[in-house]
C-alpha cells in the first residue's frame, strides 16, 4: 500500500518526452569542448535505438549566454528561439530536443512567458516575419537530450557491451550525478525528479549496472553562472563551487561524476586542473582527478564505443584508470591521433593532477 | 606557486560547526550558565552605549561563540565598557556583563 502511494507521488514527478522524430539543437559549449559528446546522442539515437533525429545546420546559438549576462534583450533572445521553432517547423518536425541545459532553460521559459503574456508571442512573431519572414508552431513537445536517453535507458541496457562495474572486483562504480541547474530548478515540473529528486542521471546509472551516491553538497551549482566566469573578477567565486562540490564528493570515492549541463562538464573537468594548480590539490586517487563524463559518453562507453572515437581524449581529467576498471580496451598509442591516424600533438603536462 | 590566473579562489563563508573551536564557548557557558537562557531577543544590544557609536552588539557576540566564530568575537570584545545596562533589560536574566568579564579574562589566560 505504502508502494501504491510513493509511485503515485513519483508520477508527479515525471514529463512527457515525445517517442521519436526530434528537432535536435546543438550547444555551443558542448560542440566545441567534447564534439564527440554530441556525435554519440546523434548515433545511439540513429543507428542503435533507430529513431529519426534531425541535425540542422541552419540552427544557431540561442544566445542564452549572452541573455544571462545582460548583453542580449529578451526580445532579441526571443526572436532567435523562434527562428528555431520556424526552421523546426520547416523542417515537420514537433519536438524540439536541445542538447545544452541553458538553451532548454531559455525555451521553457520563453514557452512559459508566451503562456504568460500572449502579447510577447505575437510581438516576437512580428519581429520574426520581419527579420526573416519566417512563421512558427511551437514545439509540441519539449525535452532536454537527457530526457531523451533516460527514456531509452533500459533499451540502451538490453544493447550494452559494458556495466559501470568494477570488472576486477564486480563492484558497482560509485557514480555522483550533478544536473544543470536550469534544467529543473526554474522550472521543478520540467525535469523528471523535478528539483528536490534528481532522477535523469541517477536512473540511467543504476540502469547501467553502476550506483549512485547521494552526496551532500548534490544540487550544489557548479559555479559557471555565466557573470560569475565570464567576469574574470569573479572567477574566484565560480572556482570556489566546484571546490565545495569536490570537498563533499571526495570521502565518498566516486569512480566518475556525470552531469547533464555542457557548461558543469567542462567546469567541473577543467577546475580540477586549475585548482591542482593553484592549491596542489587532486581529488581522485593516486593523484589522479575525478574523471568526467557526460551521459552521451557514459551512454556510448556502455555500447562499446572506443573511448577515443568519442573524444574522451578531450577531457582535462584522464579516464584510463574508469576505462581500467570498466575493462574497456584502449590503444594508448592512439589517444592523440586523428581519425586520419595523424598526430594531433600533446598538452602540455599538469604540474600535480596526473594524466 | 605562481598565480598565473589573475584570480584566487574564493574562501567559502559557510560555518562549519564540525570544525570550529567550541572550547571557547564552553568555557563561558561553565563559568556564566545563564546564557544559556538568551533568546537572542536583542534588548541589550539596544540598549549597549558601546553600540551607539561603535558597531558592538552583544546579541551577535554571543552568537559567534556559541557557532565558534571565535576571532571576530575576539576583535570586538575590548569595545565592550562594562557598564552593565544591558544587564537591567535583559528579560532572562542573563548575566551579560559577567559574560563579557569572562570572555576578556579567558583571552588574557590564552594570551598568557
Amino acid at each position: 500500500m505504502k508502494l501504491e502511494a510513493k509511485q503515485q507521488i513519483w508520477k508527479d514527478y515525471q514529463k512527457e518526452i515525445a517517442d521519436d522524430r526530434y528537432y535536435y539543437a546543438r550547444s555551443c559549449i558542448r560542440q566545441t569542448f567534447f564534439p564527440g559528446s554530441e556525435w554519440a546522442y546523434l548515433d545511439i539515437l540513429g543507428n542503435k535505438l533507430g529513431k529519426t533525429v534531425f541535425d540542422d545546420p541552419r540552427h544557431t546559438t540561442c544566445t542564452g549566454i549572452g541573455y544571462h549576462s545582460d548583453v542580449v534583450p529578451v526580445e532579441t533572445i526571443m526572436t532567435v528561439v523562434a527562428r528555431h521553432f520556424a526552421l523546426m517547423t520547416e523542417a515537420g518536425f514537433e519536438n524540439i530536443t536541445p542538447s545544452c541545459i541553458t538553451s532548454f532553460g531559455i525555451y521553457t521559459e520563453i514557452l512559459h512567458t508566451w503562456q504568460e503574456h500572449p502579447e510577447t508571442e505575437e510581438q516576437t512573431r512580428e519581429f520574426l516575419w520581419k527579420a526573416t519572414h519566417r512563421e512558427f508552431k511551437k514545439p509540441k513537445n519539449l525535452a532536454h537530450t537527457s530526457d531523451v536517453i533516460y527514456k531509452f535507458r533500459n533499451e540502451i541496457a538490453a544493447l550494452k557491451q559494458h556495466s559501470l562495474t568494477d570488472v576486477h572486483t564486480g563492484r558497482p562504480l560509485r557514480v555522483v550525478d550533478h544536473i544543470g541547474c536550469h534544467y529543473a530548478k526554474m522550472f521543478p515540473s520540467q525535469g523528471i525528479g523535478g528539483a528536490e529528486f534528481p532522477a535523469v542521471l541517477s536512473g540511467m546509472v543504476t540502469a547501467w549496472g553502476g550506483e549512485p551516491v547521494d552526496y551532500p553538497e548534490r544540487r550544489h551549482c557548479c559555479g559557471f553562472g555565466f557573470r560569475n566566469y565570464l567576469v574574470l573578477a569573479n572567477r574566484g567565486y565560480s572556482v570556489a563551487n566546484s571546490k565545495k562540490k569536490f570537498e563533499s564528493m571526495q570521502p565518498y570515492e566516486p569512480d566518475f561524476i556525470i552531469t547533464n549541463c555542457p557548461g558543469c562538464a567542462m567546469f567541473l573537468d577543467k577546475w580540477q586542473y586549475t585548482i591542482s594548480e593553484m592549491e596542489g590539490t587532486t581529488y581522485g586517487k593516486n593523484g589522479y582527478g575525478i574523471p568526467v563524463l557526460t551521459y552521451e559518453e557514459a551512454a556510448a562507453l556502455v555500447l562499446g564505443y572506443d573511448p577515443w572515437e568519442i573524444g574522451l581524449q578531450m577531457h582535462q581529467v584522464s579516464v584510463e584508470p574508469l576505462l581500467e576498471k570498466m575493462g574497456i580496451p584502449y590503444d594508448p598509442d592512439a589517444k592523440y591521433r586523428n581519425l586520419r591516424g595523424e598526430d594531433m600533438g600533446r598538452p602540455a603536462c599538469p604540474t600535480y593532477l596526473k594524466v | 606557486m605562481n598565480n598565473i590566473w589573475g584570480f584566487t579562489i574564493s574562501n567559502a563563508r559557510a560555518i562549519n560547526y564540525d570544525k570550529n573551536d567550541h572550547s571557547f564557548a564552553q568555557y563561558i557557558i561553565e563559568k556564566v550558565p545563564s546564557i544559556q537562557l538568551c533568546i537572542g531577543c536583542g534588548g541589550c544590544t539596544a540598549t549597549c552605549t558601546a553600540g551607539m557609536f561603535t558597531e558592538f552588539n552583544i546579541r551577535k557576540l554571543q552568537m559567534l561563540v556559541k557557532r565558534g566564530e571565535n576571532q571576530e568575537a575576539y576583535d570586538n570584545l575590548h569595545k565592550c565598557m562594562l557598564c552593565g545596562k544591558c544587564l537591567l533589560v535583559c528579560p532572562r536574566g542573563v548575566d551579560t556583563r559577567r559574560m563579557i568579564f569572562n570572555m576578556l579574562k579567558y583571552i588574557d589566560n590564552q594570551k598568557q
